[in-house]
């Protein structure tokens, strides 16, 4: 239930009439992609994304960004763990 | 910088030399400790564990527990008999999840309400449900709802867009229930024994790891905010151990990529907009306070119990004779233990709500074998 698929930010655009971007926010819709797959994310519960982000997308809405700088921090500090073990 | 074909990072967290190396790491540090219950509290950690073999990575002494982390499964018979009574109405259209469609209840599942002329349909979302609302303007759409706060969040941005456009025909039986509240809860039960929490990754995406700073502090208990893959899962098992043996609990964030501290600040306000805590039904678990939602009354329109006036039981039914689930799913019987497990209760056939979902301990259980 609590699944989220990593997506990649392909495209973002301003919502006309969608449900997920509508008149609750004004947030943006976009589409994200995974395995070559594209799906229409809602990126409304989002402060701010970017073209090429990765998102964590739950029932068609992103509901975190991937921080790659992070996740870069925390397997570059597991292999320093694993060479020095 | 030199590096331009590595891949992106996210996708480094299944490297089988990591996972090799934690899992030796573990092992020197569970040495000497006696014997460990860390329970995690996600069905979709439980797929990873078992998908991953995560249990057969781990010393003797280190056992992961699966507590109460599938929202169908806890989902009280009175829900689905109002929900049941509900769909039935001729001008109604009920849609839900497909795990729900055969939870089974004393009278009944949905799917038999279904076969007895239920417009029942299974959608993705709470957005699938509104549109369907909107397609349908000849019908009553019921949006039956259930899940942890990962799930909570976009519905809560639907029902917040409602207040822009209405939808006359949509309404939402709402099932929900948040996570925090029930693990201290389920942590003060002396039979528990619970030496570390492997915390649910995406509802703390929302939540943020802050949410259970009153286990570490006020209950002592080690706790760790955990990813989905292998090496999400060992780090977070390592990390708790490093707690346990220093004797010191705290909340650490083994999922730092995703989960900030604060969580999702934009989900939480909608959440907090939309809905207000209430007591609710963990089934076989009884009356938990504190861990469901209900609508609040601007948004009192949409809520599907009032506008069919139908009664919701407040008791725990529970689960049918003999039945382990409410054990499994506090992590104090294995399913195997149980004397339907595999026998009448199958996934073709459940007998408890744990053999229903994908995300159902026994149902995983049944799926991968004793592997994990």
């Amino acid at each position: 239930m609590c699944l989220a698929m990593p997506m990649k930010v392909v495209e973002i655009y301003k919502a006309e009439s969608g449900i997920a971007g509508g008149a609750g926010g004004g947030g943006a819709e976009g589409v994200g992609e995974f395995g070559g797959v594209r799906r229409k994310v809602s990126f409304q519960l989002l402060e701010k994304v970017e073209l090429g982000d990765y998102v964590l997308v739950h029932a068609g809405f992103a509901i975190a960004v991937v921080d790659e700088e992070d996740a870069r921090e925390t397997i570059d500090a597991m292999d320093e763990a694993c060479i020095d073990g | 910088m030199a590096e331009p074909t590595r891949s992106p990072a996210h996708e480094e967290f299944r490297r089988r030399d990591l996972v090799l190396s934690l899992s030796e790491r573990i092992a020197e540090k569970a040495e000497g400790l006696g014997p460990l219950r860390i329970m995690h509290v996600c069905g979709t950690h439980e797929r990873s564990i078992n998908r991953f073999g995560i249990r057969g990575l781990l010393p003797g002494c280190v056992k992961v527990i699966a507590g109460p982390g599938c929202p169908v499964c806890v989902c009280p018979v009175s829900d689905i008999a109002a929900a049941r009574k509900i769909a039935k109405v001729p001008s109604v259209i009920l849609a839900t999840f497909g795990d729900m469609l055969t939870v089974p209840a004393p009278d009944g599942s949905l799917q038999s309400a279904r076969s007895e002329g239920a417009d029942i349909r299974i959608v993705y979302s709470a957005a699938d449900a509104l549109e369907l609302a909107r397609s349908e303007s000849g019908r009553e759409v019921v949006f039956f709802s259930v899940g942890f706060e990962t799930t909570v969040a976009p519905t809560a941005a639907i029902v917040a867009s409602l207040a822009g456009r209405p939808q006359k025909n949509f309404s939402l039986i709402v099932s929900n229930r948040v996570v925090p509240e029930a693990l201290e809860l389920i942590c003060s039960s002396p039979e528990l024994s619970i030496d570390g929490f492997i915390l649910p990754g995406h509802v703390s995406v929302i939540i943020g790891s802050d949410a259970y700073l009153p286990l570490a502090r006020d209950r002592k208990i080690p706790c760790a905010v955990v990813g989905f893959e292998s090496v999400d899962l060992l780090a977070g098992i390592l990390d708790l151990l490093e707690q346990i043996r220093s004797g010191i609990a705290v909340v650490a964030n083994s999922y730092s990529r995703a989960v900030l501290s604060g969580g999702n600040a934009k989900a939480k306000a909608f959440i907090a907009k939309v809905f207000e805590p209430c007591d609710a039904v963990w089934r076989g678990m009884g009356v938990l306070p504190g861990t469901g939602l209900s609508l609040r009354s601007e948004y009192s329109a949409y809520d599907a119990i009032s506008k069919f006036g139908v009664k919701v039981g407040t008791e725990d039914e529970g689960v049918p004779e003999g039945c382990l689930c409410p054990l499994v799913m506090t992590g104090q019987r294995e399913p195997e233990q149980c004397p339907h497990f595999g026998r009448a209760c199958r996934p073709e056939n459940p007998v408890g709500p744990c053999m229903v979902s994908d995300e159902g301990t026994c149902k995983i259980r049944i799926e991968f074998g004793d592997a994990g």
